[in-house]
């Protein structure tokens, strides 16, 4: 009976998801006439492969990168709430950009992704020093606490930003945005598949972590090791998602909470459900950001944000109530 | 058997264990008792591998329990800690079957391993729950699947810090009957920090009792629940009756 209920409802995800890949690949301000793809003009099989299959595949990347990230985080830190938006993860990421493009301009891509990730494990690891300092461990505090530390290193970024004059420069990468993907300056998302298949691998691993330290201690489970390989897994995704993309805030912080609630938290289980749902909201997101001042479009972390906000603040309602 | 030889452990000036030597006699139950604060629970999560001791030795028969490495050591002691507070979300069964982990290192589960998460399931009358998450269910559910879920572990040494939390009067009276068993049936060693101590009295092999980070006396059960013996511990009045050849505390007054 539940089996059979799990089994439509995943079947539905799978649905929706590949109806939202088709509306992503169809919406644009080029129009593509599907029924003839034979006929062809030069001008509209540049605009699929270049533009439209680029943008689809980084935000379904994105996605399920995004959601896992949060989904580790949360086990590692027994903590609900704690997502890269709300654990400084994405601002560290930021200010790493930052400085690379302050020390060595016009470096490419892949290396200011370098900066970026070592700053993410850099502040991961600040973080967790200062879990392990809290004893007062409730549920918002955390999270709070992780907030405050990203608008530290936001404030430190800030401040170079304008020692430098690259201001400008520098809000390009606070709001998320999916229009400049294209052939050729995307691809290092990727990154975030060998993360995701080696997170699957580890998923009975990383499910013990939420048992707490001393339980998983207590099957003989390597707990530094397992944290750091997950701390470097997030610090990866967060990184490329934020050289291709720019900040998506919520993504990991909403889905894996719902999820959670459907399928709970046995990682085997649950993990292949976060990612797809992680894909379904970010291209369900974009598609809105793209029609609702069509030809226009505004950037998916504006979207992202409201819609996000809104799920945020009801599961903060609905957690305290039980916790 | 466990031998404890000449630990200390501080926080900051506090010595919370100090010089404590003790071993634990195999294939029976003893019950740690003291006052709050007294070094009981420290005393488990420094055998267990959970907490670093600043001197002195522990040995499961003669290994030192710093040359087992943390895989091995999983598969022959097992610790049950006070309270077990997450929020994850997973079913009964899921939780017990990682007490498997140790033995499959969270692959497949072979028919072995599912039969003795069956068996525990069963022990702990937790089949009808099975499908629940821990989240939704009640303190003491919860604390059976926990248990159950240390069944399935199936070390030769089992320690719980104060199991019977949360529990009512007829799950606390079969989780020791079970201790009981493990250790007469299956010849298993058992640890248990326990505040009721006409629970302790009846059920024990052993008592251990502690006073300032030390084992203050140590015997058989009989022989530690005296009138004189308890005063000193906890600082109260007692008199012990003998009802059919087991010793009652009586200390309300």
């Amino acid at each position: 009976m539940s089996l059979n209920k799990d089994i439509l409802r995943t079947f539905l995800f799978v649905l929706l998801f590949a109806v939202l890949v088709i509306a992503s690949l169809a919406i644009g301000v080029k129009q593509i006439s599907w029924l003839d793809f034979t006929n062809w003009q030069n001008s509209e099989a540049p605009v699929f492969f270049i533009s439209r299959i680029p943008r689809t595949v980084a935000l379904i990347l994105a996605g399920v990168g995004l959601s896992i990230s949060g989904l580790i985080m949360q086990q590692i830190s027994l903590n609900k709430f704690v997502s890269p938006t709300t654990a400084g993860t994405l601002d560290a990421a930021k200010l790493g950009i930052l400085i690379s493009m302050i020390m060595l301009p016009g470096m490419a891509s892949l290396y200011q992704m370098g900066f970026a990730f070592l700053f993410t494990v850099l502040a991961s690891l600040v973080f967790m020093q200062m879990l392990k300092r809290i004893q007062h461990r409730s549920l918002i505090y955390i999270p709070l606490l992780g907030i405050m530390f990203g608008n530290v290193l936001a404030a430190i970024g800030t401040f170079f930003a304008y020692k430098f004059d690259i201001v400008q420069n520098m809000e390009t990468w606070l709001i998320g945005d999916f229009s400049k993907v294209l052939k050729g300056n995307y691809e290092l998302i990727y990154i975030s598949l060998p993360v995701v298949a080696l997170t699957y691998l580890y998923a009975n691993k990383l499910t013990t972590l939420g048992l707490g330290k001393d339980m998983a201690k207590n099957l003989g489970v390597n707990y530094d090791l397992i944290v750091l390989v997950g701390l470097i897994c997030v610090s990866l995704t967060v990184s490329a998602v934020m050289i291709t993309a720019g900040a998506i805030p919520f993504i990991g912080l909403i889905v894996p909470n719902i999820v959670s609630l459907f399928y709970g938290d046995n990682l085997k289980r649950s993990l292949p459900i976060t990612a797809l749902f992680g894909a379904i909201l970010l291209l369900f997101s974009d598609i809105i950001s793209r029609l609702i001042i069509y030809p226009y479009e505004i950037p998916i972390g504006l979207t992202i944000g409201i819609i996000g906000g809104i799920i945020f603040l009801v599961f903060i309602g609905k957690r305290m109530r039980y916790a | 058997m466990i031998t404890v030889k000449k630990v200390n452990k501080r926080y900051g000036e506090f010595r919370v264990l100090d010089d404590l030597s003790i071993s634990f006699p195999k294939g029976k139950v003893t019950s740690l008792i003291g006052g709050n604060g007294t070094g009981k629970s420290t005393l488990l999560g420094v055998v267990s591998k959970l907490l670093n001791k600043d001197s002195g030795n522990v040995f499961v028969v003669d290994q030192d329990i710093s040359d087992i490495s943390s895989k091995e050591f999983a598969t022959r002691l097992s610790f049950l800690k006070q309270s077990n507070h997450t929020h994850i979300r997973l079913k009964v069964r899921e939780l017990v079957c990682f007490g498997r982990f140790p033995y499959n290192r969270g692959k497949r589960m072979c028919s072995e391993d599912c039969c003795i998460v069956d068996r525990a399931l069963n022990f702990m009358e937790l089949e009808d729950i099975a499908d629940k998450y821990i989240d939704e269910l009640s303190g003491g559910q919860r604390q059976r699947a926990y248990l159950a879920m240390v069944l399935a572990q199936d070390t030769e040494y089992v320690l719980l810090d104060e199991p019977l939390n949360n529990l009512d009067m007829k799950y606390s009276v079969q989780i020791m009957r079970t201790l009981q068993k493990l250790a007469k049936e299956f010849g298993k060693t058992v640890i248990i920090i326990v505040h009721d101590i006409n629970i302790a009295a009846y059920y024990s092999d052993y008592i251990a009792a502690l006073k300032d980070g030390a084992i203050k006396y140590f015997g058989k059960t009989e022989e530690i629940i005296k009138p004189e013996i308890l005063k000193e511990i906890f600082g109260l009045d007692f008199e012990v009756i003998q009802r059919n050849g087991k010793p009652v505390c009586l200390y309300y007054n």
